[in-house]
């Protein structure tokens, strides 16, 4: 596939927090951390998804004047910013092992509508939902 | 303007959604405003007046609101009896619910089972999560005041519980 979408960026509070926390507790990698002055762009992935890259910007300046980015930081801190959905095999597994490492859950796993289903939040308070991949 | 147009510190902003997280994983569950308090580190009279500016209702209103939608859900997709429903969603008395549920949603619990259940085989394809959010009851005024308002009241004073925002 050469064409689709290749790059989806979260705002987050801090970019080595969530850096830490999307590779160390929920397994991604780092694709892409380069700095220009204050303007760093980092990206991260899922490794079963290599066309796909997950965003960490922080809201600031140059993009967002002071105002925005406060207003911006906000948003996400209420966990106002739009749902995310993270596909598991296993969702108490996951569930267990990112507990672990001190994911924050929102929402235990609940066997409903034929899956299994979780919340966490990030640091920031970007809120995901893990869902368990139905059986084809 | 009034103080409350003065940005809020993202920092307790983050510390008060846990607490409404906390409100959204167990509605069931008695939450005096001291214990949601405790939740965001905040002290109870901060903590009242900080979470109605962050979103938008009194923490009271809102535990009503996700209660509501909770019962809804149970009525929608389970064969629990009312009575049990109203006991899982968090009331201590039928009559209670009943009536809260009826000031909310302008339904009784019974009329909402039978229209929910014929419209749910449309929506199967949103995640039910998302789906139950887009469906929780838009409690913009106080049920004191809807009750008032329904009856043909004029009074316009809020639910006492409610106050706590000068």
């Amino acid at each position: 596939m050469s064409q689709g979408v290749d790059v989806v960026g979260l705002y987050v509070r801090d970019q080595d927090e969530a850096r830490e926390f999307y590779v160390e507790k929920l397994g991604f990698r780092v694709h892409t951390d380069v700095r220009n002055g204050d303007y760093r762009w980092l990206t991260v992935q899922h490794p079963e998804q290599p066309s796909f890259q997950l965003g960490l910007f922080r809201p600031g300046p140059p993009t967002h004047d002071a105002a925005t980015a406060q207003t911006l930081q906000a948003m996400v801190a209420k966990g106002a910013m739009p749902p995310l959905v993270l596909v598991v095999d296993d969702c108490r597994a996951a569930h267990d092992r990112m507990r672990a490492r001190g994911v924050e859950f929102t929402q235990e796993p609940v066997a409903r509508f034929g899956s299994v289903d979780a919340s966490f939040r990030d640091p920031s308070g970007n809120g995901w939902k893990m869902i368990e991949a139905r059986r084809a | 303007m009034s103080a409350d147009q003065t940005p809020q510190d993202p920092d307790l902003l983050r510390r008060l959604l846990r607490a409404k997280d906390r409100v959204d994983a167990a509605s069931h569950e008695e939450w005096p405003v001291a214990r949601l308090a405790r939740v965001s580190g905040v002290s109870a009279a901060h903590f009242a007046r900080s979470f109605k500016q962050a979103f938008g209702v009194p923490p009271h209103r809102y535990l009503l609101t996700r209660r509501v939608e909770r019962a809804v859900a149970l009525l929608r997709d389970t064969e629990l009896s009312i009575t049990d429903i109203a006991f899982q969603s968090g009331w201590s008395s039928l009559g209670t619910f009943g009536r809260t549920f009826r000031d909310i949603t302008g339904e009784s619990p019974g009329t909402m089972r039978e229209r929910a259940r014929a419209e749910a085989n449309a929506l199967g394809r949103v995640p039910a999560c998302y789906l139950s959010a887009a469906q929780r009851p838009d409690l913009t005024i106080a049920v004191s005041e809807k009750r008032r308002q329904e009856a043909g009241g004029r009074n316009e004073a809020d639910d006492a519980t409610e106050t706590e925002v000068a």
